[in-house]
């Protein structure tokens, strides 16, 4: 396929994760969208790293793996990332009783 | 048209519909069912381009591992449409504008560039198998992966400190 599709699809993935931090409320979704940015961001590093692999296979056998490795690293980010942004979700829970972010105005007063 | 293009197109209209529905369900559960139908599909974009390993450490850690984290927490909290905040209609449209310019400036910028009639290559190709990486991770990768089991076990230690009940 086009490398050119592959760049449109990532573009409309990560546009609609910002536009889910930017109009929703609740913590969770908020965070549900990042991983939405993170998974369109790992999809165009998939697509570049085959791309890449097809132009430089006759120099070098394992061109572009590079890329596929980063998406790897990328996960074991995330997933760190996950457990402690949902124990500070969990926390705010229990100390406000909400999830809505518009109550973390505290540092405002 | 070929068979890869028409699962590529039928893929990518699924992801793209399913990830809308993530931002535009109410309820938080619906969020991420979503969520998970739409790893999946940027899974099956995965084995599209022959990348073996991350369709199913796509699938085992984020729809596996990850999601139901989620799900979780937030049958932990109880949570439904009605706690769902009301919001202000204009802030929620400024939101669509803003994500909407980015769109544009992104499409803008990437319209014309010289990259554009190189082929990703789908089906074929070895990188993405598991010898391979794994060849590359555990030779020229073997310091970040280290590093990275000790970004997890901080990471499991802020958990507990964070969620523990003082």
């Amino acid at each position: 396929m086009p490398i050119n599709y592959y760049i449109f699809l990532s573009i409309a993935l990560f546009v609609i994760g910002i536009i889910g931090v930017l109009t929703r409320r609740n913590a969770i979704i908020i965070f549900m969208c990042i991983e939405l940015m993170l998974n369109a961001v790992n999809l165009m590093l998939v697509a570049f790293s085959k791309m890449h692999h097809l132009a430089n296979v006759a120099k070098d056998a394992s061109a572009g793996i590079d890329g596929q490795l980063f998406v790897f690293f990328i996960m074991v980010v995330a997933a760190a990332e996950v457990s402690v942004g949902l124990a500070i979700i969990v926390m705010m829970y229990r100390n406000i009783h909400s999830v809505d972010v518009n109550f973390l105005n505290r540092l405002k007063h | 048209m070929t068979i890869t293009q028409i699962l590529f197109w039928a893929l990518s209209a699924l992801t793209v519909f399913s990830a809308l529905m993530v931002v535009v369900s109410k309820n938080p559960v619906h969020s991420v069912l979503w969520l998970i139908f739409t790893f999946f599909c940027i899974s099956g974009h995965y084995i599209l381009l022959n990348a073996q390993f991350l369709f199913i450490v796509n699938i085992i850690v984020y729809a596996g591992a990850i999601m139901v984290l989620f799900l979780f927490v937030i049958m932990l909290m109880n949570l439904n449409e009605s706690s769902e905040p009301k919001k202000n209609r204009w802030l929620r449209m400024a939101g669509v504008v803003a994500g909407g310019c980015l769109l544009l400036v992104f499409v803008a910028a990437l319209k014309n560039i010289d990259i554009k009639k190189q082929i990703a290559e789908t089906n074929t190709g070895d990188i993405g198998l598991i010898q391979n990486l794994g060849q590359a991770l555990f030779n020229e990768y073997v310091i970040p992966f280290e590093i990275s089991s000790i970004l997890f076990l901080s990471a499991m230690v802020g958990t507990v400190v964070i969620g523990k009940k003082d």
